[in-house]
């Protein structure tokens, strides 16, 4: 194969449609924001985190492919890379976060604060200062790492010389050290503080797992996808499926256990703080969401991703991580929005907690993962969609299980 | 030519007749003793060619042996998928059952004991034991199932008389077919394999002993004598 067969050349028009439809989320979005502020803040929390998820699931596949020194996954690189270097507009698109934080975030408001105790010790880390100075620096770390890598890799495309590979590991293990105190607080700070006197010290372990499961899914999702547009089709084989089914059927199990773990613990300490996060999620209707995230989330991707056929079946494949990424969403609109109405107004126990489901949950899910699929799209057929000065492109191309 | 003359070559033509009635008890007894034919092929590629021929040729009690695994052999083979993953799955879920009866059982029925007011029998602290006795129950089929689908622990296979198959753990490509294959005729399979470009072709059996052959090659004489009678 040549260098042309890795390059798109027939005219595609994903990029436009992802920027019209991201546009037009965005901007149905702030007709939202100007109906119901808090409704519009939480439905943009939940789409920014599930995209922002694969955001950083891109740069911790990047990452992990570099420390392993893998072979398989070389094929799958340049799709890594390019979602990781969507980086500097996430970033951008959490400015309505911290517009949004007196909205989103009980602790936030001063006046809560002085008549809460709890809120009082923790205003060393709960502060609006420490907030945005803290998401500066998380955005600064991912920014920087995925420049880094990217850097390496478009030297290596211009030729290869065993310094690349090294520069590649030397950033990729300290890095991934960094990702994960990293996200780990970016967890505490965006999500976990939703209901800020409650605390779990998996949450960040949670985030993560449920961000690389959904990451797995995309990553898989769009190579289905150029597969039915005959790109890359010889490139990534039923090969790269089978182990992309692999992972994602053991990070299945990873994201139950996580999630198990820190629910049982919680179940038995029994106490009033840490239980009322899962109180809120068995009342007013969120036991069915509960159940159906087990179910979903789960029961259904766990015993269809066991068979082997299933896992090198292209069809069932892009059923089913469409159906991935759809249980992630859930997955984070059940983080978020049982906080919903449980603040601002000063009467947080007459708080609804319902289920606060919005047409906005769509069009912020569209409109933040437009831009998303736009940049990432654009980025990928900028350069050759596979890293062609990599020595084991050769390997990845002609893996076997 | 005197006598003398004449007698030593009569001598030497029994000599001569006896030494090719041995051969030739010789090869029917290894005819009959062997086990399976070993082929030997230069290169990965060409066992990977050989095993589908042998496939296609009908043959389907025989292995191929190398020094590392082929990509691909499983299909040039036929080999269909293991059973085993379907064993782990039954008895993994068999453990995960038991798991949640021990549970109820010892904690709501044996031996009821309040822990900080916890009911007696509950899902929660259950699911680590129905995790890990599934995981435990699972581990074991898969090792166990493993070793009896591989009809192991064996300590000896007929393979091992040839000296020559001591190199497939370095760089020899071998492909054996065994007696015990419905089509299996000595001849035949030994001329089959030399027409799939199979080298160093040999009869693997077991070590002949000197009394044996004796005894057959007395045997064939009389058998001889019988119909010369």
């Amino acid at each position: 194969m040549s260098v042309q067969d890795f390059q798109l050349t027939k005219e595609s028009r994903f990029g436009t449609i992802a920027l019209v439809l991201g546009i037009a989320g965005l901007v149905a979005s702030i007709g939202g924001f100007f109906m119901d502020r808090e409704q519009f803040f939480h439905a943009y929390l939940v789409a920014y985190c599930f995209w922002l998820g694969i955001t950083l699931g891109g740069l911790f596949f990047t990452m992990l492919h570099h420390i392993v020194s893998a072979d398989w996954s070389t094929v799958l690189r340049r799709i890594t890379e390019s979602i990781m270097m969507a980086m500097p507009v996430m970033a951008i698109l959490f400015i309505p976060i911290a517009v949004g934080i007196h909205d989103l975030y009980h602790w936030s408001h001063a006046d809560a604060v002085a008549t809460d105790k709890l809120l009082q010790h923790k205003a060393g880390w709960l502060n609006t200062t420490g907030f945005l100075i803290r998401a500066f620096i998380y955005f600064a770390i991912w920014t920087t790492l995925a420049f880094l890598l990217y850097k390496a890799s478009m030297d290596m495309d211009g030729g290869y010389k065993d310094e690349h590979r090294a520069r590649m590991k030397a950033i990729s293990a300290p890095g991934i050290f960094v990702f994960a105190l990293s996200i780990t607080f970016a967890a505490w700070d965006w999500v976990m503080s939703l209901d800020p006197h409650w605390y779990s010290t998996i949450f960040g372990v949670y985030f993560f797992a449920g961000s690389w499961w959904a990451t797995l899914a995309f990553i898989t999702q769009f190579a289905l996808y150029l597969r039915s547009q005959n790109v890359l089709d010889k490139a990534i084989t039923v090969e790269h499926y089978h182990d992309l089914g692999k992972l994602m059927f053991g990070f299945t199990v990873f994201w139950t256990y996580i999630g198990f773990s820190q629910f049982m613990l919680i179940w038995y300490g029994n106490i009033d703080e840490e239980t009322l996060f899962y109180k809120h999620r068995w009342e007013h209707g969120w036991e069915y969401v509960s159940i159906f995230l087990i179910v979903g989330h789960f029961a259904i991707p766990f015993f269809t991703l066991m068979f082997r056929a299933v896992k090198r079946n292209p069809a069932i494949l892009r059923v089913l991580t469409l159906w991935m990424l759809f249980m992630q969403v859930v997955d984070y609109f059940w983080l978020v929005m049982p906080s919903m109405g449980a603040h601002g107004a000063a009467d947080a126990a007459h708080a609804h907690h319902g289920i606060g489901l919005s047409w906005m949950h769509l069009t912020t899910l569209a409109g933040i993962g437009g831009i998303f699929l736009w940049t990432f799209w654009t980025r990928l057929v900028s350069k050759p969609m596979v890293p062609i000065g990599d020595p084991r492109l050769e390997i990845s191309l002609k893996f076997h299980q | 030519m005197d006598a003398m003359t004449q007698s030593r070559q009569n001598f030497d033509d029994m000599n001569r007749n006896a030494e090719k009635a041995k051969q030739e008890a010789l090869r029917i007894l290894i005819e009959e003793e062997t086990d399976a034919v070993l082929a030997e092929f230069d290169n990965p590629a060409e066992l990977l060619r050989a095993a589908e021929a042998t496939r296609s040729a009908g043959y389907d009690r025989y292995e191929v042996y190398s020094p590392f695994p082929i990509h691909g052999m499983d299909d040039a083979m036929g080999l269909r998928q293991s059973p085993l993953g379907f064993l782990v799955f039954g008895v993994g879920f068999c453990g995960f059952l038991f798991a949640i009866w021990m549970q109820w059982w010892m904690g709501a029925v044996d031996y009821p004991l309040v822990f900080s007011g916890k009911p007696f029998f509950s899902l929660p602290p259950s699911v680590p034991i129905m995790f890990e006795l599934m995981v435990l129950s699972s581990a074991f089929t898969a090792i166990i199932g493993m070793f009896y689908l591989n009809k192991m622990p064996r300590f000896f296979h007929p393979i091992f008389y040839s000296d020559r198959f001591a190199k497939v753990t370095d760089d020899g490509f071998f492909l054996a077919i065994f007696a015990w294959d419905k089509k299996f005729n000595v001849r035949e399979t030994k001329a089959f394999l030399e027409s799939i470009g199979g080298k160093n072709i040999e009869l693997v059996h077991r070590p002949i002993e000197e009394q044996e052959l004796e005894e057959a090659t007395q045997t064939a004489a009389s058998k001889t004598m019988e119909v010369a009678k």
